[in-house]
């Protein structure tokens, strides 16, 4: 019999060598998947994981993985706030609708000035509105004790709906032939959020590089970040050491609302260039597990967004290369979840033999 | 607009109809999160469940056969996530989206060669005598079987949960894991009980929409209930009889805004498709939901 | 041997000498917007994928991307085709109109074909098929058969698409029985099963007995089925399963002989930028078979418009036709301008309610 046995101390070796692992024990059961589906296991897993880094067209690949590593990254790293205070959002994907649809409205309320403002202005729009929508579940749950995971997951699908408004309606593209979707913005120079588009750089980009800087610093600095994480410990503990959890209730669903709004804002302005009925991908929920995959840490969350976008790009490169179907990525992605999640144990706790215990 | 078009009588009894997939869902979950977990992998494991009963169903030629095997199916994936949760103890809220994700790719894998076959047919139940009361009987007693297995299901589960010393069990474990353990009952071997019984029913629920509602298998086709079903349970506040109201609320608004659409009522459907979820809300904030079961979402390790 | 493999030889032979290089194949990419397993759109964009395989052998490689988001993802998934060495890319969603054209920039040796958008480039055609023609037949059959006088219409969005749907539908159904009446319902989605059959249901119970439906499943059929009386057409693809009744005939949408001449046109070196909107006529849009449950007579009628919409000798669009508002948009005998009919945005005279904006 297994048991484990709590360590102490986090260990530092397996908190670096189980993600290691995991990525490992993925490879060996995608493989076994992949030469199931007939498919050359070896071949299957370099095009996957490495392709993308180190093949022939990675100068192509590596840029994309900043732009899709970017609203994960800016998303994880605000919810990793409320995570380790244990305030649920989990409705950042229509925060991220949400920024995107204030900041496109902005932009297009201008079009065709030419101006260096407007750029800023969209920005302040994009963050203000994904904070305003984080706060409608922070403000009930302060006033009214509802439930923050229900109510912010109950407006994803209003602010999806809203997307589907705004694409067909008030933000439409009137040169559009009728067509549902907005003017392109990134067409529109004073409001595209494109440094370089070849280097994959954009506005989004750097910010995410800042947030993570920003919420190092903040955690591991900052009394903002010891009063989270003291909340996230022992709440009773936290109310006594003058945290006021109505305030962090607020500031965390703000924080999380505005990068989030702010992700939505750059990925409109630059990568997706328009508001359209299916804008949001699901950046808002990949993100939530990004958040744990990185241990709410936000160096380990940069490193886990990178994962999860490498995964993406290189299972477009398998799908498209080897004919491997989509499902079979997406199984597999799940399956790198899982063992991520499983040899987290690791880092945690010990593994003894023998003693057995009640389960 | 008509407002002579819409038949009150057919709008109820069709709302049972719609309503079942998240009842036979959501009342799963309930136990689960009863239990003290948090599972978010509803979604995947409906479709799962969706794709097993119609693989079972399809070769067999019994949609009950069916039914059987997505329950399992449902059950099989969640061990899955038990395993994860319980024994690794890994967080319950990204092991759940995983989850979802795992069944999407697994669902659309299984169910390759069966796209563009039909399910065998699932008979409606017309209940002698019931079946022909005036208005009651359209409304309640016309319907397939597994309307009335969901129903049985939401009161079984309403009876466990008050009167079985097992649903005593399982109410102290989801309320407060330590002392359950000091009192010597098994945490661990509880839940995993009750996870399989969710994953059972989510599948049931899938299976519904793959066997009676569509009746057919196509990628991805759950479209977003299993979300609607977790959702269900926190408005029922952790209730069994709740469940049935919510259930009915949230497909009520939106058969009603189709019947507002259709009678010829000009209002933006964007507006109307939003309008469950405000209502959701809108309600949690009136009733104030009750209390969330206390280790809800916490992992649970006896030697801490 | 025999004189068929004889001639199946010679015909192997025949191909390969047109293909430049036997041992480079022609690479053909399709980026698909949802899974082929959808049984609708994606999926028939697969079988036209497959009947280009089928058609020439070794001669083509197709290659695919399924579940591609519109947007960046797109752009990235083009641009990853167009360097694996794709000579020819189909991308079949309107959403990739944007992403098609600013990859196609960027290689212009490559080909790009776009499924129902209208941005063009050198190396960028465009096609969609004319689904309205299948409409037409279709409102031709549903006026005749529905007794209620009451035809539900499920459509996904408000867009020119389904607007024109609606209105060819309805005219032709208007044609043949001057007292009928359409429900419309927007389902604000192309796919979702279960809100398909709720507003199936909801049809049914305000009196309809025939649905037409712009949205995918076929859970509209099984509760039209479920309803026992009413009448409806298969989407996208047959829906054979459930005629001969309640589906009676279908719109099938049928890529492969453009995908085949397309492909050809590139193996040839032919290509040329072009704007395509076939319908029933090229085999773009087919008529599922028409069953039995329908008269006889209504059968024949309706193969007749099918034939000369086919020809080309009638218009699914032909004054006098009348806008909702009663000003005049065709005159006796005009036909619709393609421009008007790719962004229509108005209903026919007759239809009620509002295009919800």
């Amino acid at each position: 019999m297994i048991t484990l046995e709590k360590r102490s101390q986090p260990s530092r070796v397996w908190a670096f060598a189980a993600p290691v692992m995991a990525v490992v024990l993925t490879m060996l059961c995608g493989g076994l998947l992949f030469a199931a589906l007939g498919k050359s296991p070896v071949e299957t897993i370099r095009t996957i994981f490495f392709d993308p880094l180190f093949s022939e067209f990675a100068w192509f690949y590596r840029p994309q993985l900043l732009i899709k590593g970017a609203p994960l990254v800016l998303i994880a790293i605000g919810l990793s706030f409320g995570f380790r205070a244990g305030i649920w959002n989990i409705g950042a994907e229509g925060q991220y609708i949400v920024g995107a649809i204030c900041g496109a409205a902005v932009g297009l309320a201008f079009y065709p000035t030419e101006s260096i403002f407007i750029f800023p202005l969209m920005i302040v729009a994009g963050i203000l509105g994904g904070t305003l929508w984080a706060l409608i579940p922070g403000i009930l749950k302060v006033k009214f004790d509802t439930n923050e995971i229900l109510v912010s997951l109950m407006l994803v699908y209003v602010a999806e709906q809203l997307l589907a408004s705004m694409a067909l309606g008030a933000l439409r593209n009137p040169d559009g032939m009728g067509f549902p979707g907005s003017r392109n913005l990134a067409k529109y120079d004073s409001a595209s959020s494109w440094i370089s588009e070849n280097a994959g750089m954009h506005w989004g980009v750097v910010l995410a590089f800042v947030a993570v800087i920003f919420a190092y610093v903040t955690l591991s600095r900052h009394l903002f970040g010891f009063q989270v994480r003291l909340a996230g410990q022992s709440p009773r503990a936290a109310r006594f050491g003058g945290v006021n959890p109505q305030a962090l209730v607020l500031i965390c669903m703000a924080i999380s609302g505005g990068l989030a709004g702010a992700a939505g804002l750059f990925e409109v302005a630059g990568p997706a260039g328009q508001i359209s009925i299916d804008f949001n991908v699901g950046y808002g929920f990949t993100a939530i597990i990004v958040a744990f995959l990185g241990r709410l840490h936000p160096i380990g969350i940069l490193l886990a967004a990178g994962l999860m976008a490498l995964t993406y790009i290189g299972g477009e490169i398998a799908q498209s290369n080897l004919g491997l179907p989509g499902a079979a990525i997406q199984l597999m992605q799940g399956m790198l979840l899982f063992f991520l999640l499983m040899v987290d144990v690791l880092s945690n706790y010990r593994l003894r033999l023998g003693k057995k215990a009640i389960v | 607009m008509d407002w002579s078009a819409i038949n009150p009588i057919l709008l109820l009894a069709s709302l049972m109809v719609a309503a079942t997939p998240i009842i036979l869902a959501s009342v799963g979950e309930l136990i689960v999160e009863r239990a003290g977990v948090l599972n978010l992998g509803v979604e995947g494991m409906m479709i799962t469940g969706a794709v097993c009963g119609f693989i079972v169903a399809v070769n067999s030629g019994s949609p009950w056969l069916g039914f059987i095997g997505a329950a399992v199916g449902g059950a099989i994936l969640s061990l899955l996530f038990g395993f994860l949760t319980q024994f690794l103890l890994s967080n319950q809220v990204a092991t759940g989206l995983a989850l979802t994700l795992f069944g999407l790719g697994l669902s659309a894998l299984m169910g390759q060669s069966y796209v563009g076959i039909k399910a065998p047919e699932f008979a409606d139940w017309h209940i002698p005598l019931l079946g022909d009361i005036p208005v009651l009987g359209p409304i309640l007693f016309q319907h397939d079987p597994m309307v009335y297995v969901g129903l049985g299901l939401v009161a079984a589960v309403w009876a466990f949960l008050k009167f079985s010393r097992a649903g005593l069990i399982l109410r102290a474990v989801g309320e407060n894991h330590e002392a359950a353990h000091a009192l010597g009952y098994h945490v661990v071997r509880v839940r995993m009980l009750a996870i399989m019984f969710g994953g059972a029913c989510a599948g049931l629920g899938g299976a519904y929409l793959s066997l009676v509602r569509v009746p057919q298998w196509t990628e991805g086709m759950t479209a977003g209930a299993g979300w609607i079903a977790l959702a269900i349970v926190v408005f029922a506040s952790w209730k069994p009889l709740r469940l049935l109201l919510g259930a009915y609320l949230f497909g009520g608004v939106t058969v009603l805004q189709l019947n507002l659409q259709a009678a010829g009522m000009a209002i933006p459907v964007e507006y109307l498709s939003m309008s469950p979820y405000l209502a959701t809300i809108a309600v949690l904030v009136i009733m104030r939901a009750g209390r969330a079961p206390g280790s809800l979402g916490q992992s649970f390790h006896a030697s801490r | 041997m025999t004189m068929k493999t004889i001639l199946a030889g010679a015909t192997i032979a025949a191909s390969l000498s047109t293909t430049a290089f036997a041992d480079d194949p022609t690479k053909v990419g399709f980026v698909y917007v949802g899974p082929v397993g959808d049984g609708g759109w994606t999926y028939e964009h697969d079988q036209g994928r497959l009947a280009v395989e089928e058609a020439f052998g070794d001669a083509v490689e197709t290659v695919y991307v399924e579940n591609v988001p519109e947007g960046a993802d797109a752009e990235r998934v083009l641009q990853q085709m167009a360097l694996g060495g794709a000579d020819l890319i189909f991308t079949t969603s309107f959403g990739y109109m944007d992403p098609t054209i600013n990859v196609a920039e960027k290689f212009p040796d490559v080909m790009f074909e776009h499924a129902t958008g209208y941005k063009m480039a050198d190396n960028v055609s465009v096609y969609s098929a004319r689904f309205y023609e299948g409409r037409a037949v279709q409102g031709h059959i549903a006026g005749q058969m529905t007794e209620s006088n009451v035809i539900g219409y499920i459509g996904s969005f408000p867009i020119p698409e389904v607007i024109r749907g609606i209105n060819s539908a309805y005219i032709h159904a208007k044609a043949v029985n001057p007292d009928v009446e359409f429900k419309i319902v927007w389902a604000y989605t192309w796919f979702d099963p279960a809100k398909e059959a709720e507003a199936a249901t909801v049809l049914i119970e305000q009196g309809a007995d025939v649905i037409l439906q712009h949205t995918d499943s076929t859970a509209p059929q099984a509760a039209a089925q479920a309803a026992g009386n009413v009448v409806t057409f298969g989407q996208a693809s047959d829906m054979a399963e459930f005629g001969p009744f309640p589906r009676v005939s279908s719109i099938i949408d049928n890529w492969a002989p453009y995908y085949i001449a397309r492909t050809q046109a590139v193996i040839d070196g032919t290509w040329e930028s072009t704007n395509t909107w076939d319908g029933i006529g090229a085999g773009m849009v087919g008529i599922g078979e028409i069953t039995d449950a329908v008269p006889a007579e209504v059968k024949a009628s309706a193969e007749a418009l099918r034939d000369s919409l086919a020809s080309g000798e009638y218009h699914a669009f032909t004054g006098p036709l009348n806008k909702q508002d009663g000003t005049a948009w065709l005159a006796e005998g005009e036909t619709a301008d393609d421009g008007t009919l790719a962004g229509m945005n108005f209903y026919v005279e007759g239809l009620t309610g509002e295009i919800p904006q």
